[in-house]
């Protein structure tokens, strides 16, 4: 099992939400969050006093699957976040030892 | 009219005998039917609207502007005040302003500066007593709504740092220490010292703008500025609630400088155009400015540029024509953008919702302008005016006020220092005032709460 974590724009959330649904993905965790990368933050202005904002508000998906599913949701999350721009975001994978469905005790693939 | 009547002696405490006796005797005429019924509506609006401005159009403007954690300390400074204010009106704070006993046109006494005691809980005063064309006690709230709103302007100049206590004792003083005596001298009539100069202040620009702009100044440099100014960033936390406070004072104004002739007529209706016209021209005058030397215009900008042109053209409403409106406007917009910003500034003062910058600046310029656009070659209702001695007078009004109110706000706060404490202190500034000084936040925004 794989762990991704993909760093998005927020106003694209609704749009990888959409292509995970559609390779089959069942659930995810979204989470807003502020960082900054190479696209750092902005300046605010109010009456002539500039505020440099480091962090942007981004939204952070994680998605656990099984690893023969690992691949498509990466190339899923790819398609519907990319903007072309600087800011698009981040996906970072890691592995997963078990997972378990608390309802009934399932593990592993089998509780995803 | 006989139903009026009978409602109004019975009100009297009359005793049904005497009601009896008035109806017998039509011709005995009462106080009320000499009121003029359309000066009095305009007055009971304009009362309601120029309340409006401070509850809660100042609140939310200034709410909006603090940070999250003293939102809260903000809001409940202004409609504290209201309160506090209402009392000391009824107390004395209206016959110290008002109370004209012992004045004589053109003689110089202790009247001139302060009114007497013979209205103290508006003693004497019934709902037939007049004022004018309209009924005194509509004057005693009309003129209490102009008393709430002025020490209300003071709190953005100290706001996110100084304690609740202290705020509620140097208002109080203030009130009747500074408001008081301005206000008779410029409002008190004939006997009255700046009125007997001549002076133009129609709404407020000396009494209201003028006196709140420049105690805010001596508040902010005597407090000291908030912990961390100007290093660390200190953005204004909601700026729609600014923008809603913005549109309920600038349409609330309308009762203030509309109200202020105290009459449903065409000088109330110039007044409340030039008014539009200020506010409007001030408001792009900011924007555009901004647009240039920022790159961008802000609706920030756009709105402490309404503010500006409309405490600007107070002093003026009465006096000037649509040519003064937006030529105040136009000054003022420029004038009180370089004071809040360039020269705020330059001179490191933390006066935090910019008080000084628009409304003693702003004040202080239609003032003097007022002089000048009041005569009759720019449009104004002055006629054939003698706009150099004018100026002059206005200039030396608004001076006095200057001087006279630092120097009595300097000595307030000094004093509210050494008895209740100005500040709050270190942990309580950095925690926020809301749960420092009144156990409350604005926002319980958690998830699952």
């Amino acid at each position: 099992m794989k762990l991704i974590i993909a760093i998005i724009k927020p106003f694209k959330l609704d749009e990888v939400r959409d292509a995970l649904g559609a390779i089959g993905i069942q659930g995810m965790t979204v989470t807003e969050c502020k960082g900054f990368g190479r696209q750092r933050g902005h300046t605010e202005v109010y009456r002539g006093a500039e505020y440099v904002v480091d962090f942007q508000p981004k939204t952070k998906v994680e998605i656990v699957v099984s690893d023969d599913q690992c691949a498509a949701t990466i190339e899923a999350v790819i398609s519907a976040a990319k903007t072309g721009k600087i800011g698009d975001g981040k996906i970072m994978v890691q592995a997963v030892e078990n997972a378990v469905r608390i309802r009934t005790g399932e593990q592993g693939d089998q509780a995803l | 009219m006989t139903r009026p009547r009978i409602r109004t002696l019975a009100r009297d405490g009359v005793p049904l005998l005497a009601c009896f006796a008035a109806l017998a005797w039509p011709a005995v005429a009462r106080a009320e039917d000499a009121f003029d019924s359309g000066d009095t509506a305009w007055v009971l609006t304009s009362t309601a609207l120029v309340l409006f401005m401070t509850l809660p159009g100042l609140a939310l403007f200034y709410g909006g502007l603090v940070r999250t954690k003293n939102v809260l300390s903000v809001l409940m400074q202004c409609f504290a005040l209201a309160s506090l204010v209402t009392l000391l009106w009824l107390v004395c704070g209206y016959s110290l302003a008002f109370d004209g006993t012992g004045m004589q046109e053109g003689v110089t006494s202790l009247s001139s500066f302060i009114g007497g005691l013979s209205r103290l809980f508006m003693r004497g005063v019934t709902p037939d007593t007049p004022s004018g064309s309209i009924p005194e006690i509509l004057f005693f709230v009309f003129q209490m709504t102009f008393a709430i709103i002025t020490p209300a302007l003071i709190v953005g100049t100290f706001a996110e740092r100084m304690k609740f206590s202290a705020t509620l004792v140097f208002s109080a003083v203030w009130l009747l220490v500074v408001y008081a005596p301005i206000c008779h001298m410029t409002w008190g009539g004939g006997g009255s010292f700046f009125a007997d100069m001549g002076v133009f202040d129609f709404a407020g620009g000396i009494v209201v703008h003028i006196t709140a702009g420049v105690s805010a100044l001596i508040a902010c440099i005597v407090i000291g500025p908030r912990r961390g100014f100007p290093t660390t960033p200190m953005p204004p936390h909601n700026m729609t609630m600014c923008v809603i406070g913005t549109g309920m004072l600038w349409v609330g104004w309308y009762g203030f400088n509309g109200g202020s002739a105290l009459a449903a007529n065409g000088n109330a209706a110039m007044a409340i155009t030039v008014t539009q016209i200020s506010a409007a021209t001030a408001a792009f005058t900011w924007m555009s400015i901004e647009w240039v030397v920022n790159g961008k215009p802000s609706m920030l900008g756009l709105a402490t540029g309404a503010i500006a042109g409309l405490a600007a053209v107070t002093p003026a409403s009465g006096f000037v024509g649509p040519i003064g409106g937006f030529s105040i406007g136009l000054a003022s917009g420029f004038l009180c953008y370089l004071a809040s910003t360039t020269a705020k500034r330059a001179l490191g003062y933390d006066d935090s919702l910019d008080v000084f910058g628009v409304h003693g600046v702003g004040g202080f310029v239609g003032t003097v302008l007022a002089g000048v656009f009041a005569a009759g070659v720019f449009g104004g209702l002055e006629g054939d005016l003698a706009v150099g001695r004018q100026v002059g007078v206005q200039l030396l009004a608004a001076i006095i006020t200057v001087a006279y109110t630092a120097a009595a706000t300097f000595v307030i706060l000094k004093l509210v220092d050494l008895s209740v404490g100005l500040r709050i202190d270190e942990e309580g500034e950095s925690r926020g005032l809301d749960l420092s000084l009144h156990n409350e936040v604005g926002y319980n925004l958690e998830t699952g709460r």
